[in-house]
């Protein structure tokens, strides 16, 4: 039997754009592959949501090509986009204001359902998978931060996507909160859905995913797993500046003597907007 | 659904009872005239509402429907009832084509509001200027009272004809509030962007909503012309007529089912208690209109089924 | 028709007219540039003005143009008291809100004006209306002169005050950036009420100007509200070159259109350029792409 090289989900070949004089993604290349669990990381104001914007349609790129699912898909609208599988959620979250959790949950659910009795109960079912299920007939604008972000998350669960693009979900939340979302998201991995996620909170990062790309003013500076990539000098540059890798090698061998402490488990923020 | 479905079923039989026991002139045309004033707030609540696209020119439509009614019959020789169905359908036309111009070019919110005024100061000049349309003069219909010829002796032959396109109004808007497309037609309105990421066509959807906004307010324009035999291209295609259907849209309470028909009342009563009160002066109801319009705005921008909707809600406790 | 003297007049009529228009647009683009509100109270504020400028003649004997002092602080007192204590209060921050106010208060001064002055269209005669000035082979109404001056020098003025002034300062940091504003002590609220007051004022000042060459009724508004917008829109939102440009652009059109097509079909054309604008490039000929 032929060993057959699994074909990428979404692959991103030499990506860019740019507003005005600022490069925000520069010739950016990745491969997601099915099933995977993969975070997108780097300071405030590297381009990850640029990225994410170019990848479901909604911003064109000056060049660069999009592949997702064996077809070029480069500048198509998002819309086609979802209805093809790929769904993505905002970092500033964006619910129907004015309708409830299950309302908003089912108009995810309409996109492959199209009785509403049938969309209602798919989203009531999705609420449950993500605990929202006590908050279903309360409008939208009611929830708390925590709650608009499982909506987020529960919105576009129920498209039944195949590549779920994550920004920031965890976002705002407190160690409380982020600790009861981590396992959704991985369950939501395990059922299949591919998962792409940005994010800050490098607790989940190094719990959750599986291979992590790092994104510093619009280009990919490293790629590999969470440990490869959090040790990696350029990153830790590129969060905390120049010298900073070397300065904490010194502090390291110094903490490695005395306790064996390390960078793992930190929550690293970026350097400025 | 049912709910809906049976309020609706309520609203026709009260009507019907009313309009089948009244017995005086007065009471026929309020019932008549605020039911007419109701269908123009549904088409208007339709795209505004559940759409969020405001339309400061839905005269556009209006006007479409009555010239095409009257010209049918007078041009083209066409039974009244035919032509009532030619009418809301180049109505709803009209609205396809605005709407797959302005909606393809993105635009919302104040530059969509000044296209369709623009849009609609255009059919007006041309309805003056053309000769068919028998220009600033308008058009009048030949009295001819026949149930075949959609004009009736009575008012209430008039009012059961406005009540089926009402009550076909409010089986419309109860659909937008139980279908797949009226839930992405509301999540277009709530935030569109969010509304694109999880797989819905803004462009089609808005495209749909403004159909059915023009066919029905086209309904209303060639009502006006069976009532009143006559056509002008400043009732037409004025300012006067889209401000009427806004502001009882807004007044009711937008994107509701009964607010239409709660603004429509509301504003009918108010007009006529200033008119016993202070005679026929022109241009009193527009101020009341537009103050009203104003004061609702700052103090109840949910409009009146809005307050219905607060205590309602701090009575479940939900506040 | 395109013999030079016929279209000589014709181009010179509509620039005349069209300096007025620039003025009014000007205050409509003042006040989207900072207040990013769209005024649908702008046609019926112009009316209000002429009203003012006519009452003024007809019952105090005074002239149009030294009226200029009395009817410009007054149209900028009722923009800066319908701004703070209306538009403000009732936007709750939500531009549809604002929408729907500016409308309904247009609504309600041009049926108040329906109320009080019926339908009838009225003007006014002062000694140099029928006046006219030889410039080459056309012969133009002395008043429309006047009115393409004044409205130049408006123009220029308010130009001034937005670019060498303190509150034109004040006014740019607003429109720019409306909470660094407030942090550095601009009272925006303020501000804001100025701004909508000197928008209208230039519709008091276009007013004085207008009316010895024109007319007033309570629909006067209606005419030049989409005018306005088509010059804004042309001109780009919040550009006040565009909308001086856009202004002698759209008179010249006008007339020239009137000229070819008749009055009434002539005004379609302006409509037509306002729609195909807003479809192909809303941010207009000088405006900063939204």
């Amino acid at each position: 039997m032929t060993r057959q090289v699994p074909e990428p989900l979404l692959g991103l070949n030499g990506l860019s754009i740019a507003f005005g004089g600022l490069r925000a993604v520069q010739d950016v290349s990745l491969d997601v592959m099915p099933g995977t669990l993969t975070a997108l990381i780097g300071p405030n104001g590297a381009g990850k949501t640029t990225l994410f914007a170019l990848m479901s349609g909604f911003l064109q790129p000056d060049s660069g090509s999009v592949r997702f699912n064996g077809a070029d898909i480069t500048g198509r609208a998002p819309h086609l986009n979802a209805r093809a599988g790929m769904t993505r959620t905002f970092q500033i979250v964006q619910p129907f204001a004015a309708q409830t959790v299950r309302e908003n949950i089912a108009v995810g659910a309409h996109l492959h359902e199209p009785r509403r009795a049938a969309a209602l109960a798919a989203a009531e079912a999705v609420a449950q998978r993500v605990g929202l299920a006590p908050q279903l007939d309360k409008p939208a604008a009611d929830l708390t931060v925590a709650g608009r972000k499982r909506l987020e998350l529960a919105r576009a669960l129920a498209t039944k996507p195949k590549l779920l693009l994550l920004d920031e979900v965890l976002a705002g939340l407190n160690p409380q909160e982020i600790a009861e979302m981590i396992p959704v998201v991985r369950s939501i991995a395990d059922s299949g859905v591919t998962v792409l996620m940005i994010e800050h909170v490098m607790q989940a990062v190094m719990n959750l995913a599986s291979h992590v790309w790092v994104l510093a003013q619009g280009q990919l500076i490293a790629s590999g797993t969470p440990g490869e990539v959090t040790s990696d000098p350029q990153v830790i540059e590129a969060y905390l500046g120049p010298g900073a890798a070397a300065r904490l090698q010194g502090a390291h061998l110094q903490g490695a003597r005395s306790q064996g402490g390390h960078l793992q488990g930190t929550h690293l923020q970026g350097d400025g907007a | 659904m049912k709910r809906d479905l049976a309020a609706i079923v309520l609203f026709t039989a009260v009507v019907l009872g009313v309009t089948a026991t009244a017995d005086s002139g007065v009471v026929l045309t309020f019932v008549m005239m605020t039911l007419y004033a109701t269908l123009m707030a549904q088409a208007w609540n339709m795209l505004g509402g559940y759409g969020g696209q405001f339309s400061f020119g839905h005269a556009l439509f209006f006007g479409t429907g009555a010239y095409v009614q009257a010209m049918a019959q007078l041009n083209l020789g066409l039974n009244a009832w035919l032509a009532l169905a030619l009418a809301v359908v180049v109505a709803a036309g009209v609205g396809l084509f605005v709407g797959a111009l302005t909606f393809r070019y993105g635009l919302k919110g104040s530059y969509f509001a000044l296209v369709t005024l623009a849009f609609a100061e255009v059919f007006r000049i041309i309805a003056v200027s053309v000769g068919f349309t028998g220009g600033g003069v308008g058009l009048m219909l030949p009295l001819q009272e026949s149930f075949a010829n959609l004009q009736f002796s009575s008012r209430r032959g008039y009012i059961m004809l406005v009540l089926g396109f009402v009550v076909a109004a409010l089986g419309v808007t109860a659909w937008l509030r139980h279908s797949r497309f009226g839930a992405q037609l509301q999540a277009v309105r709530d935030n569109e962007d969010a509304a694109r990421a999880i797989g819905v066509d803004p462009w089609r959807v808005k495209l749909g909503a403004i159909t059915l906004s023009g066919g029905f307010m086209g309904a209303a324009g060639a009502f006006y012309v069976q009532v009143f035999q006559y056509i002008d291209p400043s009732i037409a295609f004025g300012p006067h007529t889209s401000v009427e259907a806004l502001v009882a849209a807004i007044v009711g309470g937008m994107g509701t089912l009964w607010g239409p028909v709660l603004g429509a009342l509301v504003l009918h009563l108010l007009a006529d208690l200033t008119r016993n009160l202070f005679g026929q002066l022109p241009g009193l109801n527009m101020v009341i209109y537009g103050t009203v319009l104003v004061v609702i705005v700052m103090f109840l921008p949910r409009g009146l089924s809005g307050v219905g909707r607060s205590v309602r809600d701090a009575w479940r406790g939900r506040k | 028709m395109l013999e030079f003297g016929i279209l000589f007049p014709s181009v010179l009529n509509g620039l005349t007219t069209g300096a007025v228009y620039a003025l009014i647009a000007l205050g409509l683009t003042l006040i989207y540039g900072v207040l990013h509100i769209i005024n649908f109270a702008h046609g019926a504020s112009l009316m209000v003005a002429l009203y003012a400028v006519y009452l003024l003649k007809q019952h105090l004997g005074i002239d149009p143009y030294l009226a200029l002092p009395i009817v410009v602080p007054g149209m900028f007192a009722l923009g800066y008291g319908l701004q703070r204590y209306i538009i403000n209060r009732a936007s709750h921050g939500r531009d549809e809100n604002i929408l729907l106010v500016t409308l309904g208060i247009s609504i309600v001064l041009e049926n108040l004006a329906l109320m009080f002055f019926k339908s009838d269209t009225r003007s006014i005669e002062t000694p140099y209306t029928l006046t006219t000035v030889a410039i080459g082979p056309a012969m133009i109404s002395l008043p429309k002169l006047v009115a393409f001056a004044g409205a130049l020098v408006t123009s220029a003025l308010l130009l001034w005050v937005v670019t060498r002034t303190d509150l034109g300062r004040a006014i740019r940091a607003v429109a720019k950036e409306k909470h660094g504003a407030k942090l550095m002590g601009i009272d925006v609220d303020h501000v804001y009420a100025m701004c909508f007051g000197i928008g209208l004022a230039c519709l008091g000042a276009a007013a004085c100007f207008l009316l010895p060459a024109y007319y007033v009724n309570p629909q006067v508004g209606n005419g030049f509200v989409l005018v306005a917008f088509t010059i804004v829109v042309l001109g780009g939102m919040g550009s006040f070159v565009g909308a001086l440009v856009g202004g002698l652009l759209i008179g010249v059109v006008e007339s020239v259109g009137g000229l070819f097509l008749g009055e009434s079909l002539g005004q379609i054309g302006i409509f037509v350029i306002f729609i195909a604008v807003l479809l192909f490039r809303p941010q207009g000929l000088f405006g900063a792409k939204a």
